[in-house]
């Protein structure tokens, strides 16, 4: 019995290192039948929970690091070497300080707050494919389920306003409603696209159906096209006013209503709700890797030999990086020009990119010599001209220009 | 084009990335504790008397005239007289401070003190890591702890203190020079008495 | 939103004194203000919001007291002095000296230029001149302030956009330099107590000339890259372009100077008005805004900072040997003659006055600052109304406030 499980984990571990289908089997049937469901969910979950709350101790560690080279500062670098356990450290300041409930909060809401925030998130993690054979349940509406659960976290933003009872959480919970709903359309809309072009729902499917190479080199990528790359960029804009980051973050915006919703929450509640932040933002980066980067998929054909978990976590984290880089730039929008950017820009934008998607799709039976070139040029020019357009009109209905001064003597 | 001016000023952190890498002229700061920023030749922080000699009780410069309590703005300084002349290193009698406490919570270091001071006896020190526990007891400074040697201020304020003792020995050597002056006039003030004095007594015979 | 709370409104002061449960506890602690149409009937509530003094983004301890209709300010009430120091009741019960050292706590931004502010109205009672080499070393002295203090204010302003210490880092690096100089000069880093009566108290050196070329030489460039990195940048642009306008009548009539009068495109500056030292002697233009909101206040810095520049250039070219005190000025038993005397200069922030009556005794018998801080502040709430809560703290940064001075 024993030996049987020690070779199964064995087993599994090897198969998982490798790269191999179904590591899980062997080591379930070591238990007995009535129990195995469960141990095969468990095998799921404390994996998942693991590697992401350790990358998210890391990611605040690189983001507190890299912003400080943006801002010429060394960042943190006192706690062990380079300041590598200063997330540890952070850690435990959370954990021991007092947790405050303010005395006119609705207590029980106030303590649910968090926790609605983080179950949804994590159970988001539950249709990403992480790698080649990594995927806790392949289900066949795997993305309207993402949608779903993640949509659920801005009634937890509210009720964390909601319960502190304290203006500033108040003003922040309603500015992240309205910021939150908002950006949902455009995120899912620009999904849509490449699930029209990849005809499916299941996750594991549209990551399946970018494999392959134009050229040799050059993956099959939904970003490397022209609806791809636009859908690309309006998901990152939204998913970054969706995970409430930096020029987004206006429902905490420290400078404006303190800390928003996040005002009256201290110690391990804070914590918890800085946790359910990042993990959101990784569900949301990871559910970029996989539409429109290829998912799983190594870059190059040579590169194939790398274990395929390993580059969605690198896809992964360039794109944290890239928010990071994000937020280290660039100043906060009023949530007014949000909403306009959102409903007058955003919206119209990923509808064209719809309609552009299925003109690609269309245009695919196109066979005679040079359609390929044709092709792409059509759909890059129907993606750019209503951007320059609609950009002018967006900044233009402000009367907002390129200012002269005079100089007096 | 929307987007032109975010870009640009990615482009701009990214630079600055990079650049506190390879450029440590962009990086200000210096690790603390182990690195410091040596202190400028012309740094104030708190004062301190200096005492000349090695006997901080006997060389102390300063006299107790009280200016410097009187003219510092926030009254940080407080000095008793001494009753009694007490010789300092030279041997000379001098009146000495028999209390002076500095309150460096209440001084705001603005070198006022040092300016006033007739006899260069207070200067400004540049040492800056004073954190105690107790911040009244451990924060108002006596006389000893004031007192530095000349030797320390030359070390931090090298240029200046070099300026001081000229000055101070330019003032001693015409105080010399006067006093020499004085003392021969003094001399030939006695000789002339003394001869005056001799020379009456012949002048009256005639007068017998 | 807020009426379904249940019962009373509001918890006064006694009940939150009481020890043992309060007797609002559990309930609303929100002020609500009904809010009426015009034919009376209810449409809402107005919200309250008290912002600070522990606000982070009030710049001290600064509280504006807002009524809001959503996101919008419909009252906005400023509450200072928090800060409030007694700095003109202690002045005029020290010598004429003693206060120099807290003059330099008014704006501690701009120590520099209190201080001349100061020394210039002294000079003005005791009839001191101060010889050529102290009047250059003032510029220079000046125009470095000047830099310091729009860079940190650019910074600040960004910081309250929500820029994340990005910009603010960026121009504390540059700060840093100016501060060193300073330091080395003055010895010390924010609070110099650098100008006497009829001159300055420490002289340059040859080594301080040279290191400060090269500073100001680097100014242009990190000019350049704070520019590249904001001016053009599209939230930065819409966020700031429109927003708290100052028209130029109110600006006027409410005795605004300084950048935010100059942004408002009244060509005042009192460097060429009064032509205080020796500013005649100089080539530099005053940047003029069309707009008055707070893009142009924010480029109006910028360009006034390139034009400082240009100055610093030809004072640190032209600077002539020479003595810096005034011969007949002294340090000790410093008494003017009868009299009242008001100084004024181009501060950073506006015109920054010191109006000194002397009775012939050691102290002034009256003294009395002109904070351009404080002046600048008192159209907040015109600049303020209609606008969001995320407006009212751009503008309130764009006035540039340093509550040391607004309070005193």
């Amino acid at each position: 019995m024993i030996g049987e499980f020690f070779k199964g984990l064995f087993l599994m571990i090897w198969k998982v290192v490798t790269d191999q289908p179904d590591p899980k089997v062997e080591f379930v049937s070591v238990f007995p039948a009535t129990i195995q469901p469960i141990i095969s969910v468990l095998l799921s979950i404390v994996p998942i929970i693991m590697v992401f709350a350790s990358l998210f101790a890391l990611t605040t560690l690189l983001e507190r690091k890299g912003l400080g080279r943006i801002q010429n500062r060394l960042g943190p670098n006192r706690v062990g070497p380079f300041g590598l356990f200063q997330p540890v450290a952070d850690g435990l300041k959370m954990l021991t300080k007092e947790d405050i409930v303010p005395h006119s909060a609705d207590k029980l809401i106030h303590f649910l707050a968090p926790i609605v925030l983080l179950v949804p998130t994590l159970l988001a993690y539950a249709v990403l494919p992480f790698g080649q054979n990594m995927v806790p349940i392949d289900m066949d509406a795997g993305i309207l389920f993402f949608f779903a659960v993640g949509a659920s976290t801005e009634l937890s933003i509210f009720m964390a306003g909601w319960s502190s009872r304290n203006k500033y959480s108040l003003l922040g919970a309603m500015r992240a409603i309205a910021q939150m709903i908002s950006y949902e359309i455009p995120l899912i809309i620009s999904s849509v696209t490449v699930i029209m072009i990849a005809g499916s729902l299941s996750l594991v499917e549209i990551v399946d159906k970018q494999s392959g190479y134009h050229f040799g080199f050059l993956p099959h990528w939904n970003v490397f096209t022209p609806w791809g790359l636009a859908g690309f960029i309006i998901f990152l804009i939204a998913s970054l006013a969706e995970s409430n980051r930096s020029p987004f973050d206006i429902p905490e915006a420290e400078s404006e209503i303190i800390a928003g919703h996040l005002t009256e929450y201290s110690g391990f509640k804070y914590a918890l709700f800085f946790l359910a932040e990042y993990l959101g933002m990784f569900a949301v980066s990871g559910l970029a890797v996989t539409l429109f980067l290829g998912g799983w998929r190594a870059p190059l054909p040579f590169l194939e030999i790398v274990p395929s978990y390993i580059w969605f976590l690198l896809k992964l984290m360039g794109l944290v990086c890239l928010f990071i880089w994000i937020r280290g730039t660039l100043p906060r929008l009023r949530v007014d020009q949000l909403l306009n950017f959102a409903w007058k820009f955003m919206l119209p934008m990923s509808l064209i990119n719809l309609f552009v998607a299925a003109i690609w799709h269309f245009t695919s039976v196109w066979n005679f010599r040079g359609a390929g070139l044709g092709r792409w040029l059509l759909c890059a020019a129907m993606i750019a001209v209503p951007y320059v357009w609609l950009g002018r009109t967006l900044i233009g209905n402000k009367k907002i220009t390129h200012r002269t001064y005079r100089f007096a003597n | 084009m929307l987007g032109e001016g975010i870009i640009k000023g990615m482009v701009e952190t990214a630079k600055n990335f990079v650049g506190s890498y390879h450029d440590p002229k962009r990086l200000t700061t210096v690790e603390y504790p182990e690195n410091k920023i040596p202190a400028k030749e012309n740094a104030r922080n708190f004062p301190f008397l200096v005492f000349d000699g090695v006997d901080a009780d006997k060389g102390l410069r300063c006299v107790a005239c009280q200016i410097c309590e009187k003219e510092c703005p926030p009254k940080c300084i407080y000095i008793i007289k001494d009753t009694v002349k007490k010789p300092d290193y030279m041997g000379k009698m001098q009146i000495q401070p028999k209390i002076f406490d500095i309150d460096i919570s209440v001084c705001m270091s603005c070198q006022i003190c040092v300016e006033v001071c007739p006899f260069e006896a207070i200067k400004m020190d540049t040492q800056f890591e004073l954190s105690t526990t107790d911040r009244f007891e451990n924060l108002l400074l006596n006389k000893r702890e004031l007192a530095k040697p000349n030797e320390y201020y030359h070390k931090i304020h090298p240029t200046e203190a070099t300026e001081v003792d000229e000055r101070l020995a330019a003032e001693k050597a015409k105080a010399e020079a006067k006093a020499k002056a004085d003392a021969e006039a003094k001399a030939k003030a006695t000789v002339a008495a003394a001869a005056a004095k001799a020379a009456p007594t012949p002048v009256p015979a005639p007068a017998k | 939103m807020i009426s379904d709370a249940p019962g009373q409104m509001g918890m006064t002061s006694e009940s939150a004194s009481q020890v043992p449960l309060p007797e609002g506890a559990g309930q609303s602690n929100y002020t609500v203000i009904p809010k009426t149409s015009a034919e009376g009937t209810s449409e809402g509530e107005l919200l309250e919001v008290a912002m600070g003094p522990q606000h982070p983004s009030t710049h001290g301890v600064f509280r504006m007291d807002v009524v809001l209709d959503g996101e919008h300010v419909v009252k906005l009430k400023p509450v200072f002095g928090y800060l409030h120091r007694n700095h003109e009741q202690i002045a005029e019960s020290t010598t004429y000296l003693g206060s120099m050292p807290y003059t330099d706590r008014l704006d501690y931004l701009c120590s520099m230029t209190n201080n001349w502010a100061y020394a210039l109205s002294v000079e003005k009672l005791a009839g001191l001149q101060p010889p050529e080499r102290a009047e250059y070393i003032r510029i220079i002295t000046a125009e470095l302030t000047r830099l310091v203090n729009h860079t940190c204010l650019v910074g600040f302003l960004l910081q309250d956009m929500g820029a994340l210490g990005t910009p603010l880092m960026y121009a504390f690096r540059e700060r840093e330099l100016i501060l060193d100089l300073f330091e080395a000069l003055s010895g010390s880093r924010m609070m110099y107590n650098y100008m006497r009566f009829g001159g300055c108290r420490v002289d340059l050196s040859a080594d301080w000339i040279e290191q400060a070329k090269q500073v100001v030489d680097g100014y242009s460039r990190f000019l350049d890259e704070f520019e590249k990195l904001l001016t053009e940048n599209e939230i930065l642009v819409s966020r700031t372009q429109g927003v708290g306008v100052l028209t130029v009548k109110l600006a006027i009539n409410a005795s605004i100077t300084g950048p935010m009068l100059r942004a408002s495109g009244v060509n005042y500056d009192i460097r060429k008005v009064d032509k205080y030292g020796i500013y005649d002697r100089f080539d530099f233009r005053i940047p003029l805004g069309d707009h008055g909101d707070v893009y142009d206040r924010y480029m109006i810095r910028v360009l006034e900072m390139r034009e400082s520049v240009k100055i610093l250039n030809q004072a640190l070219r032209d600077i002539p040997a020479g003595p810096i005190m005034d011969p007949k000025a002294k340090i000790r038993g410093f008494r003017p003659k009868a009299g009242e005397a008001y100084g004024r200069i181009e501060g950073p922030k506006g015109e920054l006055g010191f109006y000194l009556i002397s009775d012939g005794s050691p102290n002034p018998y009256r003294y009395r600052v002109r904070p351009p801080s404080l002046i600048n502040l008192t159209v907040l709430e015109d600049m303020c109304l209609g606008e969001t809560v995320a407006d009212v703290v751009i503008i309130l940064g764009s006035v540039d406030i340093v509550l040391g001075e607004v309070d005193r």
